[in-house]
Formats: C-alpha cells, sequence, structure tokens
C-alpha cells in the first residue's frame, strides 16, 4: 500500500487546535523538524503535546511553546528551556511530567492494545498520587495507563513507500512506540525509498503503524551538547 | 579538603566489576567512565537507546544522530547495539542492568532520593530517574556533602520531592563512603585527611562509626 504523500503541508493536513499530539525523540535528537515547522507556521494553537522533551527555545518544540501553540505539555524532561520553565511556573502551561520508562511504555501499550500496567517507578513519590498500589512479589507497583493521539508524528533515517522505517542511532528513541500509538501516524524521513529497497529483516516499524510517509526538505539535525575530546 | 568531582568517580570506579552493564548518570556519575580500573571490561548503557557506549568524538566526528542521556554526542565500542525507549527500560526495570550511580540534591537515611525538582523554583523533571531508582537493585549516589550553602544532603528525611523510597544503599560524597542499611549512613571509608568529626558535623542524618573507619584507596 502506497503511504507516500508529497509534501509537508499534505502530511499533517487534518491536525486541528485542541488536538492530543505525539512527537517522536529525545532531546533535539530524531525530531520530526520539517512537521513542527509546518505546524508552527499553521497557526493552530490549543495542542496537548506528547514528547520526551519540549525541544530548546528556538528549535523544536521550543519553536511551538514560543508562540503559545501549545496548552499542554506531557514529558519527562524538560531543563534547558527557559521560555518552558517561565511558561510552567507562570501556570500559562499545563505539564505532566512522567519518568521516562512509563512514558515510553505507556506509548507502547496505546498502540498495543494494553490499557494499563503496573509499574513500580514513581511509587512514594508525587508521581504516584492518585493512582492504584498494589504489591507483586512483596514491592510495591503503581498502576500506568496507555496513551494514545490523535496524530503521531515521527521521524525516521529511512524509510520506503509503504510506510517501513529504519532509524539510525540513538535517533530512534520514542519514534517506535509513538507510531504504533497514533490514530493517524506521520513519519518523515531523511531517505524515502521504493518499496523492496529496505531489507525485511531490518525494519524497525513495520509499515502497518505508518499511514502516511514523506520525505523531508530540509534536517539541520542540531546538536544539544557538542561535546568531543582531543586527538 | 575533602575530593573533588574526579575524585568523587573515581572512587565509585572501584566498586565496577567485569561483565556489568552500567548506566551513569549526569554530572561526577558521567565522570566514573574515565576511571574504569584496568583488566575490568564493562558495558556502558544509556537510556536513550544504547548499549557499549564509548567515549566522546573527536572533533569534527560528531554525528547529530548519536547522543547519551545527557545529549551530549559520544561514540560506540564494538559490539555496541542501539535500541528504542520501551527496550531500553525495560533493560532497566528488568533489572538486566547491574550496577546505576546517579546524582542527588538530598539523600535520607532510610535511602530515600531526592534529585528531580525544587518547588517554584526547579523543575526539569525526573526523565529516566524514577524508572532507575524503583528497579535497580545496585545504586550509588555520587554527591556532594553538602550543598553550595553548606547544608549537609544527607539528611534523616529529604525536604524536596522524592524520586524513589528507600532505594539507595551506597553513597559516595567528596568526604566519605557510607552504606545506608537499618535506617542510618553507615561511615566506610573517609576521603584523604577527612576527619571523622567533620564528617559528622556534615552529616545530618543518623551517622553511624564503629571501629577505625580507613581513609580510601585512591
Amino acid at each position: 500500500m502506497n503511504k507516500v504523500i508529497e509534501s509537508v503541508e499534505q502530511a499533517v493536513d487534518g491536525i486541528k487546535s485542541n488536538m492530543t499530539l505525539m512527537l517522536g525523540g529525545f532531546g533535539l535528537c530524531g525530531i520530526p523538524e520539517n512537521s513542527i515547522a509546518q505546524l508552527v507556521k499553521s497557526g493552530i494553537s490549543g495542542l496537548t503535546c506528547i514528547s520526551n522533551n519540549a525541544g530548546v527555545d528556538d528549535f523544536g518544540l521550543g519553536l511551538l511553546l514560543h508562540n503559545k501553540q501549545i496548552k499542554k505539555m506531557i514529558s519527562s524532561y524538560v531543563g534547558e528551556n527557559d521560555e518552558f520553565e517561565r511558561q510552567m511556573l507562570s501556570g500559562e502551561l499545563e505539564v505532566d511530567l512522567i519518568p521516562q520508562g512509563s512514558l515510553a511504555e505507556r506509548c507502547r501499550a496505546g498502540g498495543a492494545g494494553i490499557p494499563a500496567f503496573y509499574t513500580p517507578a514513581g511509587y512514594g513519590t508525587e508521581v504516584a498520587v492518585g493512582k492504584e498500589v498494589r504489591e507483586f512479589n512483596g514491592k510495591p507497583h503503581i498502576l500506568e495507563s496507555a496513551l494514545h493521539a490523535d496524530f503521531a508524528i515521527v521521524k525516521a533515517w529511512k524509510g520506503d513507500t509503504e510506510g517501513n522505517l529504519v532509524y539510525k542511532a540513538t535517533a530512534r528513541n520514542f519514534n517506535p512506540m509513538m507510531a504504533m500509538a497514533g490514530k493517524i501516524t506521520i513519519a518523515e524521513v531523511e531517505h524515502l525509498v521504493p518499496a523492496g529497497e529496505l531489507d525485511p529483516n531490518e525494519i524497525h516499524t513495520p509499515g502497518i503503524f505508518v499511514q502516511r510517509i514523506f520525505q523531508g526538505q530540509h534536517f539541520e539535525k542540531r546538536i544539544e551538547q557538542r561535546t568531543t575530546r582531543s586527538r | 579538603m575533602g575530593l573533588d568531582k574526579n575524585g568523587i568517580a573515581q572512587r565509585i570506579a572501584q566498586e565496577l566489576r567485569g561483565g556489568w552493564y552500567v548506566n551513569l548518570g549526569i554530572g561526577i556519575p558521567t565522570l566514573v567512565a574515565n576511571y574504569i580500573p584496568e583488566g575490568i571490561e564493562v558495558e556502558f548503557q544509556s537510556e536513550n537507546g544504547v548499549l557499549g557506549m564509548g567515549p566522546f568524538p573527536f572533533e569534527g566526528e560528531e554525528d547529530a544522530d548519536l547522543i547519551n542521556a545527557g545529549k551530549q554526542t559520544i561514540t560506540t565500542m564494538k559490539g555496541a547495539s542501539f535500541f528504542d525507549s520501551a527496550t531500553s527500560f525495560s533493560m532497566i526495570r528488568g533489572q538486566h542492568v547491574q550496577l546505576t550511580v546517579l546524582g542527588a540534591m538530598e539523600v535520607s537515611e532510610n535511602g530515600d532520593i531526592a534529585n528531580w525538582k525544587i518547588p517554584g523554583k526547579m523543575v526539569k523533571g525526573m526523565g529516566g530517574a524514577m524508572d532507575l531508582v524503583a528497579s535497580a537493585d545496585n545504586i550509588i549516589v555520587a554527591m556532594m556533602h553538602s550543598n553550595r550553602a553548606g547544608v549537609s544532603k544527607l539528611l534523616k528525611e529529604c525536604s524536596l520531592p522524592l524520586t524513589g523510597v528507600a532505594c539507595v544503599k551506597k553513597v559516595v560524597t567528596d568526604l566519605a563512603v557510607l552504606e545506608i542499611k537499618d535506617g542510618a549512613f553507615h561511615l566506610l571509608e573517609r576521603a584523604p585527611g577527612v576527619s571523622v568529626e567533620e564528617i559528622q558535623s556534615k552529616t545530618e542524618g543518623n551517622l553511624m562509626v564503629s571501629g577505625d573507619v580507613p581513609e580510601m584507596n585512591i
């Protein structure tokens, strides 16, 4: 089945104000930067964004935050973003902070038809407030529910016309689980190839999880913490 | 007096055992990788999705797609692997990682840890810390004994929002190595030149001292 669409405009078609979106990436690594740029242009607002991080002040989800297009963030780590911290502390932005492993598993569960699961993470902390606690093997766990999204937007290294995806290095991160959990999943890829060119043994995300795929026009791939050693 | 951050890392590195998979947190824990004892092979896991993390790249060889959990550019060792975040935390919650080293703002005498939030001031989020401390069997906290204002970080009870309860078993600070058990900090080693009295005066929580406390060997 051909999932290819021609432009980023068509890719985000149907994303409306007040919807819930999942956006792949860890820090600025593996984020769908072409789609984010298009959402900034579109001017829609009131978004709930599920993403491990919230970008930096002038890149990634930070661009949507700057324009006040985001109503609520569901994330695990939001440091290194002054505008985010300002909006959160002033109460302009709703924020739900979730342990990173629970966030990943809640996305996976959403895509896998598992409504909820028990995890030890967060027991005895603010995260556990209002959640069911149950002991397994003498250890307390809390009940966490699946996450779903109207649209999931992911970024892959390579993809084919069937929507099969291959990620590169640590740019994989949350992308595979989010691809599974979107009612509609949009994949932007660096290299779009005809079906048959990718080795089926090496597909990370099977095309069944992807409804739209397009080749991104421009990937800046900004590095947040450039660290090197001397030769 | 006492150790600097590299000294703390060097002492923690002595805890490494061959064949372990190790997760190092951001800050002092990251430095532990610089002091792996000779003849010992360990593999570093970074929760954003890599096993077999190597040193920072040479200038000009940075890859935006290859970072650690601190978002720093890294390299990989031979035999490394990449995986998604759900798989990464399966390794962590499933106790496939033998040692977790992380920083803290506060640790209590019963092993509670706080390191993710200062209400009204700083909220960065817990990242993977809550998953790590709730699941790992072997957790070492690396931190300074007191904060910048000179207030002890080893407390009877944490004052900040918790990251995990009764989970820390060992703390290595600029002044001491301490084991947490039976509701107290047990002093195992002193930093070179640091007296038991100084450690006592800078530890708010219950400190147990038995016999002569040796100096760290670093």
